[in-house]
């Protein structure tokens, strides 16, 4: 059997997500290759290639593949999966954009955000958002799947030696291309791979005040995020939503401040080991899935916490 | 212009769906059924593109049992023009979907087909990605910005850093994510109307669609439950607890 990941990186470095998706392509068994599709992306194939149980990295560094385009993408992909059983990416922004495409051109159903292998053809993936779990059998001669990556514990970032084979095809498909983007900057951890997350929603009444929640981020070196609603609001960019349609998380410790716990919350971030949450309605959800709640005004209790840190 | 909208029927977000007893499917017994929520956008916006005078057609299509003319004439009421029902009792996955709507896109010719990124029952997120691919046209996912050009169209899509803006040759593929606007209610007179307005019906076979399921659910659970926790009386409580107990803070 032989199982090629599609790498997530931006050229310069390789996202973490990758090395939780060989984890589960471990779990496959058999040969596991890295496809690294960019453009200047040597940095990110290195770090691919250092990655524990991989035994080859194939780069396509190409202009075309530069801002990843799925158009573009799919198309080199398509190609290259000619060799393999199995085509499986991180169920990140940039996979769910391709991995459906490709799994098209490839005329195969494709399998979304799997969270485990149960043996080479079936698998369990969250429906419902997160309300019922399904195990799912396919009988594709190629399987295309994404990958829950908070599901599988990264395989280590070092200690592997693959060999590095770079292509030369260049499928630009001429039907799309990059105008621009914005993205955040900061030095904080990654939302999705962070340690401690630490999430406002609705109860935090303005954008300012998510300086409150700063405060205690910095403290803990924890990751922000936010509820739907206080997306919506526009106290905080839409990069910071946790949940069924924004990011999934399951850090060691997730601290919801003035979150309800709808279920739409709920089911991208109650994987998570430890929940905190504070919120001032004692008969907010959220304390059903909390190990330790305090009911109380999160203006008192943010400062006080942030001291006490 | 014409802009084909594609919407599915779905359990309305609010419940919560469990599995049977036998652990063979959900429950689906007398629970509400609404129109996906992400597909009342991508009509939003078909609607605003025409009434900014960009688009001169609205056509919603939805592949499923007859219960989901009850979408189709809801979106009908909100302002598209007619509607294609592709009836199939069969549970089809996003594959098939996919190329009944690429056979309904060879018909009409749309400039612009809008889906919404995912639909909340199956948690897809892949019908768009794969008509796309099948037709050959690019794809402007997880859209919160629209602008409808010429012969192009600029789409700003919500990607995990922030925000990515692509623009795509037309006809385009558009999937539309949670920002992109806010759906209106449809008023009573367009609940009326829209009762007259055109629904066509064709079958699979009609559009000359195979449909293959090569995926099957063996089984349904409910997740792992969390053990039920307590509460703490302050913020010293809480960190003590937190060092000393769950030992996730030092
Ligand atoms: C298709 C669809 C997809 C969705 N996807 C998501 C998703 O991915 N993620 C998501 O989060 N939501 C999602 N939602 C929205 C979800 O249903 C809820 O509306 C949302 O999560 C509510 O956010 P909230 O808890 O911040 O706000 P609210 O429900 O308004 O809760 C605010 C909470 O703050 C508390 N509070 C207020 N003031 C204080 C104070 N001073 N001190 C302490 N507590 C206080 C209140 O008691 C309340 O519990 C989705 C909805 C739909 C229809
Ligand atoms: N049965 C269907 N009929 C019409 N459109 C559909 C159907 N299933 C999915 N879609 C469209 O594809 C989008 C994404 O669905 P999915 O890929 O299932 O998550 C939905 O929001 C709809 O716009």
């Amino acid at each position: 059997m032989s199982i090629l990941v599609i790498a997530e990186h931006d050229n310069a470095s390789l996202k973490s997500s990758t090395l939780n998706t060989v984890a589960a392509a471990s779990a496959l068994g058999g040969d596991v290759h890295i496809l690294v599709a960019g453009s200047g992306c040597a940095a990110a194939a290195n770090e691919a290639a250092a990655a524990s149980g991989v035994a080859k990295v194939i780069v396509a560094d190409n202009a075309a593949y530069g801002n990843q385009l799925a158009e573009n993408i799919a198309g080199l992909v398509v190609e290259v999966a000619a060799d393999y059983d199995y085509v499986l990416a991180g169920a990140t922004g940039n996979g769910k954009n391709f991995m459906p495409r490709i799994a098209a051109l490839l005329d195969v159903q494709m399998i979304s955000e799997i969270i485990s292998v149960e043996s080479a053809d079936t698998f369990k993936r969250p429906i419902y958002a997160g309300n019922v779990i399904a195990t799912v059998q396919s009988t594709d001669a190629k399987k295309v799947i994404t990958v829950r990556t908070t599901a599988f514990d990264p395989v280590a970032a070092s200690g592997g030696s693959a060999e590095q084979v770079a292509i030369d095809t260049a499928s630009d498909a001429g039907v799309s291309s990059f105008v621009g983007e914005e993205l955040a900057v900061s030095d904080r951890p990654e939302l999705t791979a962070a340690g401690i997350v630490v999430s406002g929603g609705r109860g935090m009444q303005n954008g300012d005040n998510f300086k409150l929640i700063e405060a205690v981020a910095d403290k803990l070196n924890a990751a922000m995020g936010a509820s739907r609603a206080a997306v919506d609001a526009g106290f905080v960019p839409n990069d910071m939503q946790v949940g069924q349609t924004g990011k999934i998380v399951a850090p060691e410790l997730y601290i919801a401040v003035g979150i309800s716990g709808a279920i739409q919350h709920l089911a991208g971030m109650k994987d998570s080991k430890v929940i905190v949450a504070i919120n001032k309605d004692e008969d907010a959800p959220i304390f059903q899935v909390a190990d330790y709640g305090l009911v109380a005004d999160l203006f008192d209790v943010l400062p006080e916490l942030e001291a006490q840190l | 212009m014409k802009v084909l909208v594609a919407i599915k029927r779905v359990v309305d977000y609010n419940v919560k769906v469990r599995p049977k007893a036998d652990g063979s499917d959900v429950d689906l017994n007398n629970v509400k059924m609404s129109l996906n929520p992400f597909c009342e956008i991508a009509v939003e916006e078909a609607v605003r593109l025409k009434e900014a005078g960009k688009v001169t057609e609205i056509i919603a299509v939805s592949v499923g049992a007859k219960v989901v003319q009850e979408q189709l004439r809801t979106a009908l009421a909100l302002g598209a023009d007619r509607a294609i029902m592709i009836e199939t009792d069969n549970n089809v996955q996003p594959l098939g979907v996919a190329k009944l709507l690429n056979a309904v896109v060879a018909k009409e010719s749309p400039d612009l087909v809008i889906l919404g990124k995912q639909s909340i029952d199956g948690d897809n997120n892949q019908t768009g990605q794969m008509l796309a691919a099948l037709s050959g046209m690019g794809q402007g996912t997880f859209a919160s910005n629209v602008e409808l050009g010429d012969g192009s169209v600029e789409v700003t899509r919500e990607v995990d850093g922030g925000l990515q803006t692509v623009s795509l040759k037309l006809p385009a593929v558009v999937t539309t994510d949670l920002r992109l606007n806010e759906p209106r209610y449809a008023s009573l007179p367009n609940i009326m109307k829209a009762k007259k307005k055109p629904l066509d019906i064709f079958t699979p076979e009609d559009l000359g669609v195979t449909l293959a399921a090569s995926v099957t659910t063996l089984s349904v659970e409910p997740p792992a439950e969390r053990q039920a926790g307590i509460k703490v009386a302050s913020v010293e409580e809480l960190v003590d607890k937190l060092r000393n107990e769950a030992k996730v803070i030092s």
